[in-house]
């Protein structure tokens, strides 16, 4: 085993002059790296701008950390001593790091007249709309990192008696990896194996072709048999890989006098830093925008524009939650302001302009169509969860006393397992079709199951093998689930927008069924009773029974008491399920949140943590828990902490985990779940996604819950995250000379 | 994220060390949960280091009838667990249950903080409120460093070169006397943004964890005078921190 290492670019934009490596050592630059394409993730959206990210910079550097060469060496400390004896003469550029500022350039590409790679407009004319409230709000939500417990890694080598590229990588959509890299090094997707085993976590991080994925593959063929390794440290995961995340809002909501809401009026930007991220390209956060602002409200007018922009930081890739997270907050807070301004609660504010469980399906102003819910119940549970009504008495009793107290809410959909449709509309380079699984029985009667999905810790395992059993009555613990592995399962996207239960489950539940129908004729004739049924794992007739582990140990170890015709069927099958209608689940949740403020030093306390959550029928309820709590943990950090801050040169300001804050086990509150479960029509069981749902909610309500308590002063926060230092700051603005004790707050108020 | 090459010598002694420590480029190792990160993101070199963590005179605290002598190596998680007796009337073991997390204070040494000089960290303010003193070790023997004096600036010592801090004198408080102290960090186990320490008999207030070395101070007034280095914010919160530690040790 060589470890590989890379030179990162120290500036976030300039020319390369000269790259000299010191004597002897195995270093390899874009110049070597012949016959490979560059990574290209185009959008088919009108006036989408390309981008071409090398494996290793070509001539220009665009970020900070962008793999410039890569160093082979026995060990990563030896390869990490030749980076530094390699001298590297770079022509520093101006660097584009403000998405509003730098817009209209100067462009950080050749032939671009500005940097806007993608603007997209939902066209209304609202200025008809005649409304007594009108709301205005600018907010921003902060550049974040992904975090996952386990980095990047890669280890490849070249196969030489398959001749094939057998890459071990931590990805969570290996065929789209595989499809990927052999585009770039110009192979035959049959010479390339992507297996890629327990990752640590995926959240849309593990979602991307790499260049050092592409750089790693030419160099293990090229080394012909050595394998190579490359595990990405938390530093260059920080400081050099994809963000999530930043958003800018000018939004306006236009609403009657009792808060009805008139028309939404948006202008948004979304950083899409460097280059276009492989496949989900660099505009699909703000595409999104476009069609999901208005939310789960009844909008009867909207109009978006939007601006994806190109900066000189990494790639933005879609984070769990996807554009939704920024979506909420940006709407949820501006709608508290909007409750404020009508004098109603934002209880009743919500309650005025969700869709009833009536009206269900749905189709709002932007053509989503919700399949099922509740969702004025789901608020209706999580206000009385937390007693909404009887809390501005507490909040103003808390106030007598000189503390802080505050309530928020947030409401939101989901849309999840959305299908081939929806992904063409947005025409980035991988479009879902029908989400395959392939059932198979062994001779010993238990069953493997192989999907193309990746289970990278939401427990995929165990809730499939329950839909196995569900159909087939094999035990759990003889389902055997196969997944992350190219060679050994059908051609899949992968895992991402909470596809899993419903597409994957409902994938296993098509092929079982096919595996059950081949079995019932098979117990019949051992039975010889031609009316057999199937229940409980076997073929019934009567009084007796043929198990599914006798017929499998029959087909394969003693075919000749079937049929002929049976004997040729195979009991193995791979079938493809796609959701009745493919514009997708819509989960919903209702989160909501108390807080106390610490006046004098701007930290905020979560005292209480409800969700009231809708994920439809529930395949396995721990699991959906354990989906929502992760999540939410994520959602805090968006609200409460993380943040990845680059100064006016483009330089990461948040290297290492001591400057880049995640929230840990202290900072997350015991959260309290209550389900709703109601059915979605179109899946296979009435099941919905809502593998993002957590990591929604978060930062609307609890920046609600902190409004609610300072409001009163005459302030409010608007940007991501809610840091002691920006909440200081909003306090500072209301109070002219800051106090150090909630007393004179309260003379204030 | 690995270190330039280095190498690494255990001396069996004191006398041993101080020899090792005389080559160029020598640093001492102890607990180093604040030099090996550093190292590994290559912004210290050292060309030697030399472990000094189980040198038998590191080890260990000896009580006399005023103040308790506390090893240079002892563990933040030795003085958490009450593993070595307390002068404190409980202080110490606060302050070093609040140190990061447990995983660090299993291995960080109290004079491994003390000689990083970290004006984030808890010890050089908790050391100097204490009225301790810092015994340095060097080629010339031992002398004795007041704790309030020890931290010249951030990251800079009143260690000579080839000088190790051998152990720390804590003064005993009397019995009874109260204790105040406040940290104010974004989350449990990151650095503070501001300390706050108030000891009763003798009455000692303190402001740490600031841009420059821990301070004492006569009253909670006294911060823009004596931290005139701070900005308004920073002083602001540093005033914040004294006036929760005097009202703990108040309500004590």
């Amino acid at each position: 085993m060589r470890e590989v290492a890379f030179l990162r670019s120290p500036v976030a934009h300039g020319i390369i002059r000269a790259i000299r490596a010191p004597q002897g050592a195995q270093v390899f630059t874009m110049a070597d790296l012949t016959g490979v394409l560059p990574i290209r993730a185009p959008s088919s959206l009108p006036g989408f701008r390309r981008t071409d990210q090398w494996p290793l910079a070509q001539g220009r550097v665009r970020q900070v950390g962008e793999p410039i060469a890569m160093v082979v060496a026995a060990t990563r400390a030896e390869a990490e001593d030749i980076l530094d004896a390699i001298a590297l003469d770079i022509e520093e550029l101006p660097a584009a790091t403000d998405m509003l500022a730098h817009r209209a350039g100067p462009p950080i590409h050749e032939g671009w007249p500005d940097n806007v790679v993608l603007q997209a407009l939902v066209e209304d004319d609202i200025s008809d709309v005649q409304a007594p409230i009108v709301i205005r709000r600018r907010l921003r939500t902060a550049r974040q990192h992904m975090a996952p417990i386990e980095g990047r890694g890669v280890v490849a080598r070249w196969d030489s008696r398959l001749g094939q590229l057998e890459m071990h990588t931590s990805s969570q959509m290996v065929h789209v990896t595989k499809t990927g890299l052999a585009e770039c090094l110009g192979l035959a997707e049959s010479a390339v194996r992507i297996i890629s085993p327990d990752v640590g976590g995926g959240f849309g991080y593990k979602g991307i072709l790499l260049q050092e994925e592409v750089a790693i593959g030419w160099l293990a063929r090229k080394l012909g048999g050595t394998p190579l390794r490359w595990i990405e440290d938390r530093r260059e995961g920080l400081s050099a890989q994809a963000n999530c995340r930043e958003h800018h809002y000018d939004i306006t909501v236009h609403a009657d006098r009792d808060g009805t809401i008139l028309a939404l009026d948006c202008e948004a930007h979304v950083d899409s830093g460097a280059y276009s991220a492989y496949p989900f390209s660099a505009c699909l956060e703000a595409a999104q925008i476009g069609s999901i602002l208005p939310g789960p409200y009844i909008v009867p007018r909207f109009r978006c524009k939007t601006w994806s922009v190109a900066t000189n930081k990494p790639p933005i890739l879609p984070y769990r939650g996807v554009a939704r997270t920024g979506v909420c907050y940006a709407l949820e807070t501006t709608l508290d302001a909007v409750a404020r301004a009508a004098g109603i609660s934002p209880v009743a504010l919500r309650l005025r302009n969700l869709p009833s469980a009536a009206q269900m399906p749905y189709i709002n102003v932007t053509k989503k169509i919700f399949d099922s819910g509740d969702y004025p119940e789901a608020l209706r549970r999580a206000a009385e969860a937390v007693d909404a009504e009887g809390f501005a008495a507490r909040r103003d009793d808390a106030r007598a006393e000189g503390r802080l107290i505050g309530q928020g809410f947030a409401i939101f959909c989901e849309q999840g397992a959305h299908g081939t449709s929806v992904y063409h509309g947005w025409g980035i380079p991988f479009v879902p079709g029908a989400e395959p699984c392939q059932a198979r029985l062994t001779p010993d009667g238990a069953l493997e199951l192989r999907v193309g999905v990746h289970s990278h810790g939401q427990g995929m395992e165990t809730t499939l093998a329950q839909v196995a059993h569900e159909i087939l009555g094999v035990p759990v613990e003889r389902v055997q689930l196969i997944h992350g592995d190219t060679a050994l399962t059908p051609y899949s996207t992968g895992t991402w927008g909470s596809r899993c239960a419903v597409m994957a489950g409902g994938a296993v539940a098509e092929a079982c069924t096919e595996l059950r129908s081949r079995l019932i004729p098979m117990g019949a004739h051992l039975l010889q009773d031609k009316d057999a049924i199937f229940a409980e794992g076997a073929v019934r007739a009567g009084n007796a029974s043929v198990s599914v582990a006798e017929i499998a140990r029959t087909f394969f170890r003693a075919p000749q008491n079937l049929t002929e015709a049976m004997q040729a069927e195979g009991l193995d099958c791979t079938v493809g399920h796609k959701t009745a209608r493919d514009t997708g689940t819509f989960s919903y949740a209702c989160h909501a949140v108390e807080v106390e403020l610490d006046a004098a030093t701007g930290h905020v306390r979560l005292t209480r943590y409800v969700i009231v959550e809708d994920g439809g029928v529930l395949l396995n309820p721990l699991i959906a828990d354990g989906q929502v709590l992760g999540g939410a943990a994520q959602g805090i950090g968006t609200a409460l902490f993380e943040e990845m801050p680059y100064d006016t040169g483009g330089q990461p300001l948040a290297s290492t985990l001591a400057d880049y804050m995640l929230p840990g086990a202290s900072d997350v509150p015991d959260i309290e779940i209550l389900h709703m479960e109601t059915p979605s029509p179109i899946s296979r069981f009435g099941q919905k996604g809502i593998g993002e749902s957590g990591a929604i909610g978060p930062p609307a309500a609890i920046v609600n819950a902190i409004n609610d308590a300072i409001a009163h002063l005459g302030c409010e926060v608007t940007d991501l995250p809610a840091t002691p230092d920006r909440i200081l700051a909003v306090l500072a603005s209301a109070i002219p000379t800051p106090a150090d004790t909630g007393r004179q707050l309260r003379g204030a108020a | 994220m690995k270190p330039a090459a280095f190498e690494h010598a255990a001396p069996a002694d004191t006398r041993g060390a101080l020899t090792l420590l005389a080559q160029p480029g020598a640093k001492p190792l102890s607990g180093g949960q604040s030099l090996s990160p550093m190292m590994n993101l290559r912004l210290v070199r050292p060309a030697l280091l030399v472990d000094v963590k189980r040198l038998p005179d590191l080890r260990g605290a000896l009580e006399a009838a005023d103040h308790i002598r506390f090893g240079a190596a002892i563990t933040h998680a030795e003085i958490e667990d009450g593993a070595v007796p307390d002068p404190s009337n409980g202080l110490m073991p606060h302050v070093a249950h609040g140190i990061a997390y447990r995983a660090v204070r299993n291995r960080g040494t109290l004079g491994g903080s003390l000689a990083h000089a970290d004006p984030a960290a808890d010890w050089p303010g908790v050391m100097a409120a204490l009225g301790a003193n810092i015994i340095a070790l060097g080629s010339q023997g031992e002398r004795r460093i007041p704790a309030e004096a020890f931290i010249l600036a951030p990251f800079t010592t009143a260690l000579k070169p080839g000088e190790i801090i051998l152990a720390v004198e804590v003064p005993r408080l009397p019995a009874g006397a109260r204790w105040g102290y406040c940290k104010i960090n974004r989350k449990i186990g990151e650095f503070a943004k501001a300390i706050g320490i108030a000891i009763e008999r003798p009455r000692r207030l303190l402001a740490g964890a600031v841009e420059g070395p821990p301070t004492l101070l006569e009253s909670v007034d006294d911060i823009p005078t004596r931290l005139p280095w701070l900005d308004a914010a920073a002083q602001r919160l540093s005033g914040i921190a004294l006036q929760r530690a005097i009202a703990m040790m108040e309500a004590a």
